[in-house]
């Protein structure tokens, strides 16, 4: 794995790794757990992202050459014992109608039926590759390239929660009513995020996520 | 307990935020300008990061329902106590049923106001923090800006702790506040995305900050820049201060509200100690970047950390001076 370093500003270090994103990610999420679990007293915060890591640190404690070198160690280290553990997430996911008014659209945009795309978003497994954009709100993936499309067009001011987009290759899934740019193609009625609760995202990097097709006549309760 | 009366264009309750809260996709948050807080809040004997009410300039009020001693810091918003003028930087006692109120701008700049009470203002504190995430819709009081009518509770100060009023933060002692700033950045990580003038151009430029500006970010109108060639980023984790470029070619400075990640080519971050005087800025207001190096950003941290070690239980001539016109 080549990791190139720069600074972003003076109290933050940007990682960033070239390579498969698959790749990349995992190696990334690794080293964020390594960081983890044994914090030097000048770590601030670390954000995992798709393909990089950003470490937040007190210019006043160390300076921005020592927090490089403990990374690279680190990176050493790691990539020789791998740290990094999964846990699997179900998701139920409503598909279609309402909760996923651009199901037919997508269908369109991949060449399947919506039953065999459903059948594909939810064939197996996608990891929790960061966690951004908004409180609790997942990247996850890499998708099949059978369903990698590009946002829509035009995006939307609001989309409501729980709902289960795709784009750029991934899914992610609105916590909160949130403008939104992604393909919408169904809801869950899991909650992502709570402030109240520790931690408060629902999700963390590193998890694997089955998504589990709802069946309509199962949900539907008639008065 | 405080009552507010007007809360002018944006009051919220803010601390010095969540930084470590951004794994979750939380915005770091707190007060935008972090050293007028930290001030108001030693003005009147509390840890650095209690939690205060920032004020945007603006017609604003507050009533007192106790005796207590309070501190203004930051902005000079032209503030009275029940119509006599009080000075900002200063720790003033407040009485039962007093109102504090404040207006716009009075001098060259100020945008933001900070009022510390003594003890603090109670609310829960969510994710290690008391400040309000506003588009989170938590932490502060419900999650949102201030509305008249809105009681807020206090902290008791601890015990031991001796109200002093008078106490006054002398100006030599704060960063250089002023109008059109020149705010200093380091450069990177993708200023090789933009084509090679893209620093002079920045430099050379007097930006303003939009009127679309608000506690995630400023857009910086009076420049536009352009990629070298057209550059797909995946998204990566930002910091306040960063000063992202979206395809239109206006840079846009995150402010502790942005979101923690970001998608588009960066062409420098802020230096942390030059943030107070980003905070100041409203929109409409102009301002220069310069592009500089760590070790000026070290040496500026290291100043501003000189500056808040500063005790001011040890300054009552040189408040005695100051109200003699001095």
């Amino acid at each position: 794995m080549h990791w190139s370093f720069s600074s972003l500003g003076d109290s933050a270090l940007l990682m960033e790794a070239q390579g498969e994103l698959d790749v990349t990610n995992q190696a990334v999420l690794a080293l964020t757990m390594a960081l983890e679990a044994n914090p030097p007293a000048w770590l601030r915060a670390v954000v995992p992202a798709i393909a990089s890591l950003l470490t937040c640190f007190d210019p006043l404690s160390m300076s921005h050459n020592g927090v490089m070198e403990y990374l690279r160690k680190l990176q050493q280290v790691t990539a020789l014992q791998p740290t990094y553990h999964e846990r699997v997430v179900r998701i139920p996911v409503h598909y279609g109608g309402t909760d996923g008014p651009d199901l037919d659209a997508v269908s369109r945009l991949t060449d399947m039926t919506p039953t065999d795309l459903i059948a594909l978003h939810c064939a197996e497994p996608y990891r929790v590759m960061m966690i951004g954009f908004a409180p609790g709100f997942p990247y996850i993936g890499p998708l099949p390239s059978d369903l990698n499309i590009p946002r829509r067009a035009t995006p939307r001011s609001a989309v409501p929660p729980g709902s289960v987009a795709l784009a750029a290759g991934m899914t992610g899934i609105y916590p909160s009513r949130l403008p939104g740019g992604w393909h919408v193609i169904g809801r869950t009625d899991l909650p992502l995020f709570n402030p109240e609760t520790n931690p408060p995202a629902t999700l963390r990097p590193g998890d694997r996520v089955q998504f589990v097709a709802v069946l309509p006549d199962l949900r539907r309760r008639h008065p | 307990m405080i009552e507010v009366i007007t809360s002018g264009p944006l009051m919220t309750v803010q601390d010095l935020g969540r930084p470590e809260a951004r794994r979750y996709g939380v915005s770091p948050g707190g007060a935008l300008d972090s050293f007028a807080l930290t001030v108001a809040n030693q003005l009147v004997g509390n840890p650095p990061n209690s939690a205060g009410i920032e004020i945007t300039a603006g017609s604003a009020a507050l009533r007192f329902h106790i005796p207590i001693t309070i501190a203004l810091a930051g902005g000079d918003l032209g503030a009275r106590l029940d119509q006599q003028p009080i000075p900002t930087w200063c720790a003033v006692r407040a009485w039962p049923g007093a109102t504090l109120s404040l207006n716009g701008r009075r001098g060259a700049w100020g945008g933001r106001c900070y009022l510390a009470v003594a003890g603090g203002i109670q609310v829960p504190s969510l994710l290690g923090s008391r400040s309000t995430d506003l588009a989170g819709g938590f932490g502060g009081l419900h999650g949102r800006p201030l509305h008249p009518g809105d009681q807020l509770p206090l902290r008791r100060p601890g015990t031991g702790i001796i109200p002093v009023t008078g106490r006054h933060w002398p100006s030599s002692l704060r960063p250089a506040y002023c109008a059109t700033p020149t705010l200093r950045f380091i450069p990177g990580p993708h200023s090789e995305h933009f084509t090679p003038d893209t620093l002079d151009r920045l430099g050379r430029a007097t930006l303003r900050v939009s009127t679309t500006s608000n506690r995630m970010g400023y857009r910086l109108d009076g420049v536009h820049l352009h990629y070298q060639h057209m550059t797909s980023i995946l998204s990566l984790g930002v910091v306040p201060g960063t000063i992202q470029v979206p395809p239109d070619g206006t840079p846009i400075m995150l402010m502790a509200d942005a979101q923690t990640s970001g998608g588009y080519p960066i062409i420098g971050v802020l230096l942390s100690a030059d943030m107070p005087l980003a905070a100041q800025l409203l929109p409409g207001d102009t301002l220069h970047l310069a592009p500089t190096s760590l070790d000026t950003a070290y040496d500026a941290l290291l100043e501003q950390a000189r500056m808040l070690a500063h005790n001011p239980e040890h300054d009552e001539g040189d408040l005695l001076a100051t109200l003699a016109g001095g």
